[in-house]
């Protein structure tokens, strides 16, 4: 689907998240110069339209206690990959699975998968068990656990030039 | 050290029962409210201290890769005594909006997003000047599962 111009900027000035108001959305068109009703309308329209997967609460994991998480790669003959993705996608403790390119001879693995425990234990084990699920002993492997975060926000996917003319909201 | 944020039941149905289908109305937070049997300013205070202890990021949209832009993942193979000045580089670009270290010889992963293909290959290109270190460049190519948030087990 194609975005229009006002779709990006939205997407651009929603990045930090809503401001906790009571009318958050009138602050948002408050801010763009529009009006309340365009704002709901149109991130109605983007969350139908599916370019909005998921609108709501984005936690922080390890401020929650889960302080491990583990980017887990695989290397998948191209012809399993698919099958694979789809079985570890449907895993209640991956929160994210795609296939990526390999970058040969530094990067051998094309299947990411992100999962997250309590503990490394926890999450060893889940590892193992992801790769049982999906049909992938054997396969050349890494695990990656997380050890520091130095930067973690909403993504910038709009018109920066143009998030940049709209002032700040206040608060 | 135990640093797990202590939550009560109310910070906890906040963090996870609101994870998608955040309300679309003029008052959201009242919506909330009513569905918590609290007052709105309640939920407001309460979401203002989550945030403001680290529990959440922020309310807002995940939106489906390449679908308003383009990003990569990209990984950088840091000697550890530069790691910090590194880490410190990438993270000042407004297009990067993660960026971790990882246990690996690749120990620097972080996403670029911006609005297409060469921006981002833009800013990748930058990063390999200004650092010495030549990024892999990993963008999605099949998306098997995005996220969709996460249910919190509580104990």
């Amino acid at each position: 689907m194609a975005l229009s111009d006002r779709d990006r900027l939205l997407l651009a000035v929603l990045r930090d998240g809503l401001p906790l108001v009571a009318r958050p959305y009138a602050a948002i068109a408050e801010r763009l110069g529009w009006s309340e009703e365009e704002v709901l309308t149109r991130l109605g329209r983007l969350v139908e339209d599916q370019v909005i997967r998921r609108f709501g609460v984005v936690v922080r994991h390890r401020e929650l206690g889960y302080r491990a998480n583990a980017m887990t790669v695989w290397d998948v003959p191209d012809d399993a990959v698919g099958e694979a993705g789809r079985r570890l996608a449907a895993l209640d403790f991956v929160t994210l699975c795609y296939r990526r390119p390999r970058r040969l001879p530094d990067w051998p693995y094309n299947l990411f998968a992100m999962i997250h425990g309590r503990d490394r234990a926890v999450v060893e084990e889940l590892v193992e068990q992801a790769t049982e699920a999906a049909g992938l002993a054997g396969r050349p492997r890494a695990v990656l656990f997380s050890r520091r975060r130095f930067k973690q926000r909403g993504a910038d996917y709009g018109r920066r030039d143009a998030a940049r003319q709209v002032p700040a909201l206040a608060g | 050290m135990d640093t797990t944020l202590p939550c009560d039941a109310l910070d906890r149905r906040l963090l996870d029962d609101f994870q998608r289908g955040f309300p679309l109305s003029a008052r959201p937070f009242a919506v909330l409210a009513d569905r918590l049997g609290v007052d709105e300013d309640t939920v407001i205070e309460r979401l203002q201290r989550l945030q403001a202890k680290g529990a959440v990021s922020r309310i807002g949209a995940v939106v489906a890769p390449h679908s308003a832009g383009w990003s990569t993942l990209a990984a950088l193979a840091v000697p550890d005594d530069r790691l910090e000045a590194v880490a410190e580089i990438v993270s000042d670009y407004p297009e990067v909006n993660h960026n971790y270290e990882r246990e690996h010889r690749f120990n620097l992963w972080f996403v670029v997003t911006a609005e297409d293909a060469q921006s981002v290959r833009s800013v990748l290109a930058d990063i390999a000047r200004r650092t010495g270190l030549q990024p892999l460049d990993l963008p999605l190519l099949e998306p098997f599962h995005i996220d969709l948030g996460f249910p919190l087990q509580w104990r």
